[in-house]
């Protein structure tokens, strides 16, 4: 037990402010930086308090875009990485509930001999495994769509085991009294096993949606047509784009309209997603 | 209602490894039948096997006039109270009633009455909409009880259900649960590891050790008449004192125990058949040194020592005696009511 001194308290407070500020300090200065007009920047000074040209910024980027650059307007690309990320989430959810349920609760040749080859995925991130991952997808025509956006990374060998962990500690009584009660598995698995599980769901849903959110390396990779251009790439496309200055000011809104959606999702199942990773209902 | 017939049951794991071993069982329709005996012993493997939950290696189980030894658990119309209740913890309490009969496909209105009729007899009608974490231990049991009554099964199994309760509640839910299956007279398999509920419970009851089954009999049967030495020391608590016989011999004149066997070299005493009143005509007398006397309201343990053996005794008495620790007593025994044992088989002679 810590003592609650005066000074204690102090300092516990200056670290924690410390430690807010400079995690909050680069959003604020986007935050800024997108309410400024084209000009400001140029000077090579960051100006910390708010521009006038907040919103024309915002008009501009989410309508109009920068054809000039090649970038769409970003309506589209929010859109795009909205579907990517449900894709994903929801790819990787239904997948890996299955897979845990079959790990878990079936009795099948190889079965750990398969636990362990999609627990091994785990030490092969996206980057290693690309270039076989692009030939396949090229292959199979999936390029410039969302198929190919999202199908190969929808493999999910973290939330596999999560679930694996979280059915195992589900007592396996139940599982028999509703075979006694006459349900058959995947009658058990929804009347049961998914309704328990909606906590470790919802933040799962969480953090996947803000890993399918913010993939950058892949869509780049497999995306030619700007109809399918994603905002996180959109961003790098704004930086890189046009042989001119990068437009800073337009750069910044589209960040912090990119910022949005996975902090919204945080902020919908805030609840949800504290519960699911500190308690298990039982 | 329905009869259970276990014929040459056995079951065998993967591995060779024996669980269970030619168990042979007629359970009439109507009757409570309790299976007891030490943790290990078989006794829930053989409920399992008969719910289904365990498959069946060696032998039939027959329930009603079929032969279910493939059936699923839902097919051979059973119902199986759980020791920790294996409530569904999401459901409410009239979801978890109406789980299986909804599987079932019945009619809502029929779910509807029925799961309110079981409610009404075991009394949680006013929790149907409560969540199973929001009950007791005593009213989760209840709702363990209801779910098996709104099926209205051939037969009952209970899996200990009564070990996760504390002593008071354990003690009121035996009298409830042999009283509603006296009401419903329907076929049950009971399975605990306390001989007490065993012996309450049950109408004839079969204790079973290391996968067989030792003696299967109506309580005062079983109680009066142990067959092996394994029932005599697992059925009456404090446990039945054994004394060699040789030693019995040289204690008392040789006719006290000339209607014994010859064979008998282990004899059997109960710590109640003893008392503090002289030997009478057809009583024998038996001495030992008080080691520790136990008052407990009501009754009292004395425990005694002999000269020349290692086996100590219990005694119990109706009433505490006025005695003091280190006395030599002598206690009186009916003769009939030595039980001889063979100590080599284990088994009772005559």
């Amino acid at each position: 037990m810590v003592e609650n001194n005066r000074w204690g308290n102090f300092f516990a407070h200056l670290v924690l402010i410390i430690g807010v500020a400079i995690v909050i300090f680069p959003v604020y200065v986007a935050i800024i930086a997108s309410t400024h007009p084209p000009g400001t920047f140029i000077r090579g000074v960051m100006p910390l308090l708010p521009g006038p040209n907040a919103l024309e910024n915002y008009k501009t980027v989410i309508f109009e875009g920068r054809s000039r650059a090649g970038t769409p307007p970003i309506s589209g690309m929010l859109w795009n990485s909205f579907v990517m990320a449900m894709a994903i989430t929801i790819g990787k959810l239904s997948i890996s509930l299955l897979s845990a349920f079959a790990i878990v609760y079936f009795r099948f040749p190889f079965r750990i001999f398969f636990f362990w080859i999609i627990f091994l995925t785990l030490m092969l991130p996206v980057e290693v495994r690309i270039l076989p991952t692009f030939q396949v997808v090229a292959d199979l025509g999936m390029l410039n769509s969302f198929a190919g956006l999202s199908i190969p990374l929808i493999a999910s060998a973290t939330a596999t085991f999560l679930f694996r962990q979280f059915f195992m500690t589900v007592p396996e009584e139940l599982m028999e009294a509703a075979r006694v009660d006459g349900a058959g598995p995947m009658k058990f698995f929804k009347d049961i096993l998914l309704p328990l599980s909606i906590t470790n769901i919802a933040a799962l849903f969480v953090i996947m949606f803000i890993y399918g959110w913010n993939q950058y390396l892949w869509p780049l990779l497999i995306t030619t047509d700007p109809e399918y251009y994603t905002i996180v790439m959109g961003i790098q496309r704004m930086v890189t784009g046009g042989d001119s200055e990068p437009l800073w000011h337009l750069v910044m809104a589209t960040v912090v309209l990119a910022a949005l959606p996975p902090i919204l999702v945080i902020l919908f199942m805030q609840r949800l997603f504290v519960k699911g990773l500190t308690e298990t209902e039982k | 209602m329905a009869s259970i017939t276990m014929e040459n049951l056995g079951k065998v794991y993967a591995g060779n490894v024996r669980a269970v071993t030619d168990v042979n069982i007629d359970i009439a329709d109507g009757e409570m039948i309790v299976l007891v005996g030490p943790s290990g012993c078989g006794k829930s493997t053989l409920l399992r096997m008969v719910a289904g939950l365990e498959t069946i290696t060696e032998g039939t189980l027959h329930i009603g006039d079929r032969v279910v030894n493939q059936l699923e658990p839902a097919d051979r119309d059973i119902a199986m109270v759980f020791q920790n209740y294996a409530l569904y913890p999401h459901m409410t309490v009239f979801n978890n009633l109406a789980y299986g009969l909804k599987n079932r496909g019945f009619k809502k209105a029929e779910i509807d009455r029925r799961v309110k009729e079981a409610a009404q007899m075991l009394e949680i009608g006013a929790f149907l909409d409560r969540k199973p974490r929001q009950l007791s231990g005593g009213q989760r049991q209840r709702v363990a009880m209801g779910r098996a009554l709104v099926r209205e099964p051939a037969a009952f199994l209970f899996d200990e259900p009564l070990s996760n309760l504390d002593a008071k509640l354990r003690v009121q839910m035996r009298v409830e649960i042999r009283q509603l299956q006296k009401r419903l007279r329907t076929t049950s398999l009971y399975v605990t590891h306390d001989q007490l509920e065993a012996l309450t419970m049950a109408d004839r009851l079969v204790v079973l050790n290391g996968g067989r089954i030792e003696q299967i009999g109506t309580p005062m049967d079983v109680y009066s008449h142990p067959a092996t030495t394994f029932v005599a020391g697992f059925i009456g608590s404090p446990a039945m004192n054994m004394l060699p016989a040789e030693y019995m011999r040289g204690l008392v004149s040789a006719d006290s125990l000339a209607h014994l066997p010859v064979k008998a070299d282990l004899i059997g005493i109960r710590p109640e058949d003893l008392s503090l009143a002289p030997a009478a005509e057809d009583e024998m007398s038996l001495s030992g040194r008080l080691m520790l006397l136990e008052p407990a309201g009501a009754e009292s343990h004395l425990h005694l020592s002999f000269e020349g053996i290692k086996e100590t005794m219990v005694v119990r008495l109706p009433h505490v005696p006025d005695v003091v620790e280190g006395a030599t007593l002598t206690f009186s025994i009916k003769r009939e009511k030595l039980h001889p044992f063979d100590v080599t088989s284990g088994k009772r002679v005559a």
